[in-house]
């Protein structure tokens, strides 16, 4: 069962083509995971972690490389996008819940419950702080019953209490779900995963230590690109 | 789901109706006084033009009702011209969805297009129907041909749309040409002329424009073939159309999730 779910990337490459000239956010990203997984990706801001997620749920095109997609993935959860900013919390429900086609009242029912939103459903989606924003997207994904969620930091927002709610989902509900998160706090990517990326100017390398990577962050870096040479 | 073709066209399908019920929502309000003005807007400018005209005189020498030449002209401005301004920034209001897999350019696009034509179509029919029961306008002689020139209109508008909305995000200048360009060809667009008025040299010119056409048949069918004499080229617009939407669907996939936020 688990050996016909999993995504598999090979050589991405991404360029923009910016005012200042090309410029490549991703250098040859291969990667895979299979059903179950949960994979961390740790780096600086501009690292190329967002695209990496952007080109991975192919909201994005690659510029080469292949994405051989065996799993059902979520949308990027980010702080933008996913959402109308003019249509309620509800309304975001009923439209994502036909585009997915799921059952709206359940779906409805389930996000009220673990959101814990309350009267802010029905407030239009652009009054959201970027927390209340986080629990819409994150439960609704969870409703929608995605093989793979693709977390662009989210998680490290919200109260306490939401996000040891998370956890606890992930850790008992989600066993033979995956996760691909995209942090620069290491104690987030410790929290949730299994197994550690680090992106680092378009380029990707795993890391069999996440500890390490929080602590010596650079070292990895540096020792990284010392054998690429 | 994606493997098939049958299974791609249903996901399609789903994501166009879902995009057409969300623009509902933004367009007309959850309250019903949007709807409402959905028929207001063009009973208010229907009545302008026949009462001026009416004044003035204007269709005399022309032996047609002034009621349904202003409402059939009206509303087709407002099926091709909300088609196109819908679309010129459709995409950018909507690009917090662009995010998901499934939605794409093209369904945005169509589903705005769709929304205007299904509203156009509305308070055309509504509005005919209830000027009628006034007694102050006449039903169409040859319903058959009103909806031939109709559903033709609407296909120019739904390829212009896709064209105009994929070309708009490759360039403000554009955007902005496309603007002053809708607002020129509304007298230009047979709206407030027969093609028959005018001297033949305009005529052959203002003939490329497949509105004109169409509401030429638009009103042949309305009026009947022995009080009009109505001039159009039913291959010239299917060709029209046929070529602009091959366009339309290659510009809307070159620009497919390369839009910006502007």
């Amino acid at each position: 069962m688990s050996e016909d779910k999993y995504i598999r990337c090979k050589n991405i490459t991404k360029t923009y083509h910016g005012r200042t000239g090309p410029k490549e956010a991703l250098k040859d990203v291969s990667f895979e995971i299979n059903r179950g997984e949960n994979i961390g990706i740790l780096g600086h801001n501009g690292a190329g972690k967002s695209t990496l997620i952007r080109i991975l749920s192919g909201s994005e095109k690659q510029s080469s490389g292949s994405i051989d997609r065996k799993m059902s993935l979520s949308w990027p959860l980010a702080f933008h996008g996913g959402f109308h900013s003019s249509l309620t919390g509800v309304d975001n429900v009923k439209f994502l819940s036909r585009v997915y086609q799921v059952d709206f009242k359940e779906t409805l029912e389930f996000v009220r419950d673990f959101s814990e939103l309350g009267k802010d459903l029905r407030e239009p989606f652009k009054a959201y702080s970027s927390g209340m924003m986080a629990k819409l997207a994150f439960s609704l994904t969870l409703a929608i019953d995605f093989d793979c969620l693709l977390v662009d930091e989210v998680l490290s927002v919200g109260d306490a209490k939401f996000q040891q709610k998370c956890h606890d989902y992930i850790g008992d509900k989600l066993q033979d779900r995956s996760l691909i998160l995209v942090s620069h706090h290491p104690d987030v990517i410790r929290n949730y995963c299994d197994k550690a990326c680090i992106l680092h100017q378009g380029h990707m390398f795993e890391t069999e230590d996440i500890d390490r990577a929080y602590h010596d962050y650079d070292g990895l870096v540096n020792e990284y690109f010392k054998k690429q040479n | 789901m994606y493997n098939t073709l049958y299974g791609a066209i249903k996901v399609q399908l789903i994501v166009i109706y879902s995009l057409f019920m969300r623009e509902t929502i933004t367009r007309y309000g959850r309250e019903n006084i949007g709807f409402l003005w959905l028929l207001g807007e063009p009973l208010l400018f229907t009545s302008g033009i026949a009462i001026a005209w009416s004044v003035a005189g204007a269709a005399h020498g022309h032996a047609i009702g002034v009621v349904e030449f202003a409402i059939t002209g009206y509303s087709s401005v407002l099926l091709w011209r909300n088609c196109i301004n819908r679309a010129t920034n459709g995409l950018q209001q909507n690009l917090d969805l662009l995010v998901h897999r499934r939605i794409s350019e093209f369904d945005v696009i169509v589903a705005r297009s769709l929304l205007e034509i299904v509203g156009a179509t509305m308070s055309f029919t509504l509005l005919s129907v209830f000027l009628s029961m006034l007694s102050i306008l006449k039903l169409p002689l040859d319903l058959g041909e009103v909806m031939f020139g109709w559903i033709l209109l609407a296909w120019t508008s739904i390829t212009l749309a896709l064209m105009l909305g994929a070309v708009s995000e490759m360039s403000e200048m554009i955007e902005k040409i496309i603007h002053v360009t809708t607002y020129l060809l509304f007298p230009l667009s047979g709206a407030v002329f027969m093609v028959d008025w005018l001297t033949p040299s305009f005529a052959k010119v203002v003939l490329f424009i497949p509105m004109v056409n169409e509401l030429e048949m638009i009103r042949e069918g309305w009026y009947g073939v022995d009080a009009v004499k109505a001039c159009y080229d039913v291959q010239y617009v299917l060709d029209f159309n046929i070529i602009t939407t091959l366009l339309g669907l290659v510009l809307i996939r070159k620009i497919a999730g390369k839009v910006e936020r502007k």
